[in-house]
């Protein structure tokens, strides 16, 4: 406590001011009865109003919340058990390939992940749409979802496992049993990190979409390309507001379980004791 | 054959959607443009059996790469997205530092709460976090307002559409991947180290500069790297505030394949951009083997 000073208490408010003024002007200016930035014409709720009444947005959230739901549980199996294969298949043919495979994707520049997606669906004449971001969404975020899963799977202790093993589980009951229960938060938020990857991608989905298919970002893209639009600023303020409540709402239902866990865990030494 | 089936699925995925599509831009960054659809030759013909491979491979060649190094947009292009990614990420540093040292030494109930402000906008659409920098800078926006309103400024700021918006643009989406390695490194520092530095003589910003700093060298690193990469490919900053004369790499790139329709041509941008990446990805995996062997 001794060292927290007036530079630290300045930092943080400067830095925390610099993270969120811009996002609570945004929100601000979601309610003005003006289409004009800096003028301020009084309070309204007619952009949320314009925003609903317009297809083209209610068509991208609908195309975007199916991408979103379908790739990020796809991803989470498969990043699942690409971390199981990680962390517990000991050595195989290839597993070089296959982990530089799951890391590879973490820093390869958007575009290039978009580009070379796109050639390979030309490529083998698969029509764009729905389906073909599904495919491309499901490829980066299973990445995403095997590294948080696979830290969590070496940070347990693969004994409890063995013992189910020992007990006369098979090998699949063993992890439905004991591994997926301990495992559970980090595929929790893994699909989460999925779904948020998903719905926020821009790039990727504009390079494998069709023109069957417009996602919300590709929609706020050509949107905000030309300017600052308020129906577009109303529509942010939906997507800060439901994050947040999402955010707020796991971070208390975590702490909850962190609290019951460690009441069970002291119940369980003091009945040993 | 439960373990074969438990690697193969996810091998095969990633190989077929992420390994073959790379070996395909390589192979288009090889061939020639073409007024046809798919807008490039040659086609790898299969029925055409050994001979056809022997043509395809023949009309490969290198005529793309020799492209980019003689129109002097593309060297610009990399230049300045090098430029800018390393400039926004020594920024980055200066923000996110004191970010950081000042969580990790405010009181431990209030640290959930600051590190769940930080990872809050993290969550929060990155379009969305850069667009409203859009209504900030813009001339008639809030920035050029509020400083005309005080007198601080005469005329208008140009940020908008300048490198400048473009800096503030990094910095401010990805402050966060900044912030987080700092301060989880600051955070298990022994503050005792500090005392006895202080108790042998050391003045507070040579116990900072002698102690704390080194100490978190492998989180700044880290971080840097978490900034550095993604934000040389970077494609949403620079063309929403970056405007036509702010050039990237990442930018080029979509406009090369979208508006031009030249594929080829985006394809070696790629490949060349990828090959700049390898350098801090290889010295980025090398820290973070280095950490993890400090800590285990």
């Amino acid at each position: 406590m001794r060292r927290f000073s007036w530079f630290n208490a300045t930092s943080l408010t400067l830095g925390f001011a610099f993270l969120y003024l811009p996002m609570i002007l945004l929100v601000i200016y979601s309610f003005n009865e003006s289409r004009l930035v800096t003028v301020w014409a009084g309070f309204s709720t007619k952009w949320y109003g314009e925003l609903f009444r317009d297809q083209e947005f209610l068509d991208a959230a609908w195309v975007t919340l199916k991408v979103a739901v379908f790739s990020s549980t796809l991803a989470t199996v498969l990043g699942t058990m690409a971390a199981y294969v990680l962390v517990r298949a000991g050595r195989f043919l290839g597993r070089t390939l296959f982990s530089g495979m799951i890391y590879a994707p973490l820093v390869m520049p958007e575009v290039i992940t978009g580009l070379s997606l796109l050639l390979l669906f030309i490529g083998i004449g698969l029509d764009r749409g729905v389906f073909t971001i599904v495919l491309a969404h499901t490829t980066f975020a299973m990445c995403y979802v095997s590294v948080v899963v696979s830290s969590r799977l070496t940070s347990f202790d693969k004994s409890l496992e063995e013992a189910a093993l020992d007990l006369g589980c098979s090998a699949f009951e063993a992890f439905r049993l004991v591994t997926l229960p301990i495992i559970a938060p980090a595929v929790i938020s893994g699909w989460l990190l999925a779904f948020t990857l998903s719905l926020d991608d821009l790039v990727i989905a504009s390079f494998t979409t069709g023109p069957s298919a417009t996602t919300l970002p590709i929609k706020i893209f050509s949107a905000v390309r030309l300017g600052v639009s308020p129906q577009i600023n109303a529509l942010s303020t939906i997507l800060i507001a439901i994050v947040t409540v999402g955010v707020i709402s796991a971070s208390i239902i975590t702490k909850r379980a962190a609290v019951a866990q460690a009441r069970d865990e002291q119940a369980a030494i003091r009945t040993e004791e | 054959m439960r373990r074969f089936a438990l690697i193969a699925v996810p091998y095969l995925w990633l190989l077929v959607l992420f390994l073959v599509p790379f070996v395909i831009v390589l192979k288009i960054s090889l061939s020639d443009v073409a007024l046809a659809r798919p807008p490039y030759t040659p086609q790898l013909d299969f029925s055409a059996g050994w001979e056809g491979l022997k043509t395809f491979f023949s009309e490969l060649d290198f005529e793309n790469f020799v492209f980019l190094t003689t129109d002097s947009l593309y060297w610009k292009a990399y230049l300045s997205s090098l430029k800018i990614a390393a400039l926004s990420t020594v920024l980055t540093l200066l923000v996110g530092y004191p970010v950081a040292y000042g969580m990790a030494r405010a009181a431990t109930e209030w640290r959930p709460t600051l590190l769940m402000l930080v990872i809050l906008p993290f969550w929060t659409s990155f379009l969305i976090r850069v667009y409203s920098w859009m209504g900030i800078l813009s001339t008639e926006g809030v920035l050029n307002t509020v400083l005309l309103k005080i007198g601080i400024i005469s005329d208008p700021l140009m940020i908008m559409n300048t490198p400048t918006a473009v800096y503030i643009g990094i910095v401010y989406t990805y402050l966060p991947f900044m912030v987080l390695p700092i301060y989880s490194a600051l955070e298990k520092m022994d503050e005792s180290l500090i005392e006895a530095a202080e108790d042998l003589g050391c003045s507070r910003f040579a116990a900072f500069w002698l102690v704390t700093w080194p100490l978190s060298k492998n989180g700044i690193i880290a971080g840097c790297f978490l900034v550095f990469i993604p934000a040389l490919g970077e494609f949403v900053i620079p063309s929403l505030l970056g405007g036509s004369g702010t050039l990237m790499i990442g930018k080029v790139l979509f406009e090369e394949f979208f508006s031009n329709r030249d594929w080829p041509v985006a394809s070696a941008v790629a490949v060349i951009l990828l090959l700049i990446l390898i350098i801090p990805i290889i010295l980025f995996q090398r820290n973070e083997q280095k950490a993890r062997e400090a800590e285990g």
